[in-house]
């Protein structure tokens, strides 16, 4: 890695505690060698009211979708991207955003599916920055523009398609989405026909893990033991179990992909970005509906 | 597409002849530009509208100015600075349809999120959030006024 890691005491529990930095360090390494800090946003304007100094903003819609296919990137568009952002193949890639950092952690996954070796994400992300006074400014930094090679996007380690989801069924799912969602509550109030899904419920087989529930109060990961309880004395996983996480477009989800991966140090976890706004429109895939999981085939 | 009230039309227009790259600041301007709440309002939260459409908390408020016919509308929102997209929209909306009398409001197109050149920088769940406040901006003048349509 070519910026140190954080040796914040409480990273060192997490199986990959280097995937994350704290405040305090990014305050100090602001304007290392080898270091690009990235903003990454549900709201989209967020960036230019004010962000962390010398941090470049990505946004999910605009720069890492293609623009005709609902697909992300190919190798050139991201080796062209990168280029512009100042980003080489060696540089250190600090993720940070807004809402706990779902955007920050899927910006952080959309950079693993080319392989970008060195990746962390802000423990509290952009709240807790503020919220400890430091300074942000409206400055847009102007990169050097850098070499970045066309790295082929590989979407079989830590990405799902429908059809890989159709397989799995019967096999460890999470979904992440709110519990309205889960049941299928949600998309049958009539004031919700923005969900944009034609049915509600859930993947059979899923068990309901809401996101938010590996933060805490401030944006912050909760702690690996307070993390396991969740994820396996609750729901039962392993860190062998072949996992698939998804929520209505895969943002969410990628929040707790990061969680299994590096905190709780599972082998293998794949997002399914299509999530519930492709399944939930999906002719004839099977649709668990209420609070219990229900089981496919059934 | 019908007519748009003057000042709506402004805004549109404003919006399609900026450069792409620049609309986001426009937006942005909005936000800044959105009034803050009124002490009616400000301290009883409990009278303003939820827009649940809208993936950011934003609350609003409409008003007829008198109870004579098709009255000026006033229009009220309250919206995080966290949020300043949807700031940017309840900004949009005060600028272009307060003060605009009831059968002009209710004569807004719906469509309006689509005209303002913002589909390629602006997620479409965004979009229709600002639908929503439209929407809900109509369904309050029409109970206010009393009409059906």
């Amino acid at each position: 890695m070519s910026v140190g890691v954080d040796r914040t005491e409480k990273f060192a529990e997490y199986a990959v505690g280097e995937m994350l930095v704290s405040t305090d360090w990014l305050a100090e390494h602001l304007g290392s060698d080898g270091l690009v800090v990235v903003e990454s946003d549900e709201d989209v304007l967020l960036y230019e009211t004010g962000h962390i100094p010398g941090a470049m903003k990505i946004d999910w819609h605009t720069e890492l979708n293609d623009a005709i296919t609902r697909d992300y990137l190919d190798g050139a568009g991201f080796a062209a991207l990168m280029g512009a952002k100042g980003i080489s193949r060696e540089t250190t890639v600090v993720f940070y955003g807004d809402k706990s950092n779902w955007w920050a952690s899927y910006a952080l996954w959309v950079f693993r599916l080319f392989g970008h070796p060195d990746v962390r994400l802000l423990d509290g992300g952009r709240s807790l920055w503020q919220a400890e006074g430091r300074e942000l400014t409206k400055e847009r930094p102007a990169p050097t523009r850098a070499r970045y090679p066309v790295a082929e996007r590989d979407d079989m380690a830590i990405r799902a398609f429908k059809d890989d989801v159709l397989g799995h069924l019967g096999k460890p799912m999470i979904d992440v989405r709110s519990v309205l969602e889960y049941t299928g509550e949600r998309t049958h109030m009539p004031d919700y026909p923005e969900e944009g899904a034609l049915r509600g419920g859930h993947i059979p087989g899923a068990q309901s893990v809401p996101w938010a529930r590996a933060a805490n109060e401030d944006g912050t990961f909760k702690s690996r033991a307070e993390l396991a309880e969740i994820y396996q004395d609750e729901k039962g996983l392993t860190t062998d179990d072949d996992v698939i996480a998804y929520c209505r477009i895969g943002e969410r989800s990628s929040h707790s992909w990061f969680v299994l991966t590096y905190l709780l140090g599972f082998d293998k976890v794949r997002n399914y970005d299509g999530s519930w706004t492709e399944w939930g429109n999906a002719v004839r895939v099977p649709i668990a509906k209420g609070e219990d999981p229900g089981t496919a085939g059934a | 597409m019908s007519e748009l009230p003057s000042a709506l039309q402004g805004i549109v227009d404003d919006f399609a002849e900026m450069p792409s790259d620049q609309r986001l600041m426009l937006l942005l301007e909005f936000s800044d530009g959105l009034p803050d709440l009124p002490a009616t309002y400000a301290d009883h939260p409990e009278l303003l509208e939820a827009v649940p459409e809208c993936q950011s908390p934003i609350f609003l408020a409409v008003e007829l100015a008198d109870s004579g016919i098709d009255p000026p509308v006033r229009l009220y929102f309250s919206a995080p600075a966290e949020a300043p997209t949807t700031r940017g929209f309840a900004g949009i909306l005060y600028e272009g349809l307060n003060g605009l009398r009831v059968s002009e409001v209710l004569a807004i197109p719906d469509d309006l999120p689509n005209c303002l050149s913002l589909t390629d920088q602006v997620s479409p769940l965004r979009l229709r959030g600002l639908a929503g406040m439209l929407g809900r901006i109509k369904g309050q003048t029409r109970r206010l006024a009393g009409t059906n349509t």
